[in-house]
């Protein structure tokens, strides 16, 4: 007798995604810096807010891992409570697109015709404003601070998502189960969210994973223009923007928070574009596994 | 043809006044006016004949539509922060360092990274492939105000072989133009090694080497000609991120361009100049995207702007 468990989607998904090497030491090295982000403010003997004018401008020493800044604040104990901010910026950032992008897309696609010609207009208009522009003013009326940030960056960038899933479920519509539900009396609501977007939820989840990077660098970005968080509080890119200012003298300031920045985004790049192939099985057909 | 170019330049008037509309509404909404910058306290009457000059006493709607009236007429009005100072003369006097930036930035990009995708393509699963396809996700990787740091350190700071900051020759331009182009090679060398090597796959290519061609001119022919398409419709949303790019990169730099002036500019609340400057990158922009969307029906005959009738 033969012995075979049929796998649902997600762990065939799972499966594939856990064969690929580089997505897997992309998804570990997220998992350590979220971790270290959690746990470094804590192990730090430092606190990040501390100033010390005794040991200021420090390289990097056994009582001071990453050196001090030009307030002898210890960079180690900073990195990590920068880390908080950058990350959660990218992660809720990336949220609030997503779900914007999401309602936004499949409205536009299910219904189609002259509202979705509307909608979509909307979108073209915005993606021929040099967004940068828009982010900068929002990110000044609303004040500089994290919800600041992420609502200039949500309302500028989130049409790249809603063009997304509209063209997702503009191809799923056309299918025979959209139709058999419709015929069995399913309101437009249910089959949005019942129908067509658990089948665009690979896609969804691969922009999700690509669109934090984007949020970590433009919040960097911002913070570099003098726009992002406001000391005492840090960041990735406002300790990079400070940095940057004694790039001539004490050039090892510049590099932990650049290696950070540069770090997150290489492996959320790389892991998104693991999920890509893993989520989308139709690769797998293609090459005949 | 001409009832398309048309329809396009109706579409960019619109978008144009839906910018200026925005602009004008969000850059009003910022707390503060431009004499909130100053280190001491003005008399009332100073202040409110100040505002009876620039006309800030009237209510917003009426500023709104004196603008887009004065706008109508070419006129972008005088600074607000350095009265004198013209708008219209100072993005001229700016725009030039912005523009060479930007435009050998994308220069760079866009055929460096064609090339190198190019190659990468042709030696697939070799060392050119893995070294272009590495150096590619770290270019997508690295922020470009990061590589800009690294490189002046390097290349001013260590070995004073280039200038660190400032706008003056050819080679003030290099350090600049290189940490604003990485990203946008990165991406167009991966984008051209996906689609040359789909290309590589085509029955043509067969045909073509089966007939004998062979080396740089099978290459950039058959090809290259082939595969370019889908990095055309990209450099729309490079040009973007170039503009982006360089309002770090002009300040990092010290350049005197658009892009640290803007910044400037919305610090000090100075209305008619950032009103000018969005006005003049929108216009670049939506112009910049018209002449991609042209380049690609000239570069691929089967793609058509517009319906026969």
């Amino acid at each position: 007798m033969i012995n075979i468990t049929s796998t649902t989607y997600r762990q065939d998904a799972w499966r594939r995604l856990k064969g690929n090497r580089i997505a897997m030491v992309s998804l570990a090295l997220l998992l350590a810096i979220f971790a270290m982000c959690i746990i470094g403010p804590f192990i730090s003997p430092y606190k990040y807010t501390a100033v010390n004018s005794d040991i200021v401008n420090q390289s990097p020493s056994l009582q001071h891992l990453f050196g001090t800044d030009d307030l002898g604040r210890d960079i180690f104990a900073r990195i990590w409570a920068g880390g908080r901010v950058s990350m959660l910026i990218g992660v809720l950032g990336a949220f609030s697109v997503t779900v914007l992008g999401v309602l936004y897309g499949g409205i536009s696609g299910y219904f189609g015709g002259t509202a979705d010609d509307i909608m979509m207009r909307a979108v073209e208009v915005m993606n021929c404003i040099p967004y940068m522009i828009v982010a900068i003013l929002i990110a000044f009326i609303a004040g500089q601070g994290i919800g600041a940030l992420i609502l200039a960056m949500t309302i500028t960038g989130w049409g790249g998502m809603a063009r997304l899933v509209r063209g997702q479920v503009l191809q799923l519509r056309e299918q025979p189960f959209v139709l058999a539900a419709k015929a069995l009396g399913a309101s437009p609501g249910r089959i949005i969210s019942k129908h067509l977007l658990p089948n665009t939820v690979g896609v969804i989840i691969v922009q999700f994973t690509l669109d934090v990077p984007i949020f970590i660098f433009g919040e960097a970005f911002l913070s570099f223009i003098g726009l992002g968080i406001q000391s005492p509080g840090t960041s990735w890119g406002a300790m990079a923007a400070a940095a940057q200012q004694h790039l001539m003298f004490y050039p090892y300031q510049i590099f932990f928070p650049a290696l950070l920045i540069s770090m997150t985004m290489l492996a959320f790049n790389l892991l998104g574009d693991g999920l890509r192939d893993a989520l989308d099985p139709t690769l797998g057909i293609q090459e005949g596994i | 043809m001409l009832s398309y170019m048309l329809k396009r330049l109706a579409y960019m008037a619109v978008t144009l006044w839906v910018v200026i509309t925005i602009t004008f509404f969000l850059m009003h909404a910022i707390p503060g006016d431009p004499l909130s910058g100053l280190a001491r306290e003005l008399p009332a009457h100073t202040k409110a004949n100040y505002y009876a000059k620039y006309g800030l006493d009237k209510s917003l709607g009426e500023q709104y539509f004196i603008y887009i009236n004065n706008l109508l007429h070419g006129d972008l009005g005088e600074s607000l922060k350095y009265p004198g100072r013209d708008v219209k003369g100072e993005i001229l006097k700016y725009a030039p360092a912005t523009a060479r930036l930007g435009l050998q930035a994308v220069s760079i990009g866009f055929l460096l990274g064609s090339i190198l995708g190019l190659a990468a393509a042709f030696k697939r699963n070799r060392w050119p492939d893995y070294l272009v396809t590495g150096a590619a996700l770290l270019g997508v990787s690295v922020p470009s105000f990061v590589l800009a740091a690294l490189l002046q350190y390097i290349f001013a700071v260590r070995n004073s072989w280039l200038p660190a900051t400032g706008w003056g020759g050819f080679a003030f331009t290099i350090l600049p133009s290189i940490a604003l182009s990485t990203s946008v090679l990165a991406i167009f060398a991966r984008v051209m090694r996906a689609s040359a090597l789909d290309v590589i796959g085509q029955d043509y290519i067969m045909t073509a080497r089966a007939k004998g061609s062979g080396g740089l001119s099978f290459a950039f022919k058959h090809v290259a000609r082939n595969a370019v398409l889908p990095s055309v419709t990209l450099l729309g949303p490079q040009i973007a991120g170039i503009i982006t790019g360089s309002f770090v990169i002009e300040n990092i730099f010290a350049i005197p361009g658009i892009g640290s002036n803007f910044v400037t500019s919305v610090f000090n609340r100075d209305y008619t100049m950032i009103m000018g400057m969005t006005v003049f990158y929108a216009v670049v922009y939506m112009a910049a995207l018209l002449l991609v969307d042209i380049a690609y029906a000239v570069i691929d005959p089967r793609i058509r702007l517009y319906e026969p009738k």
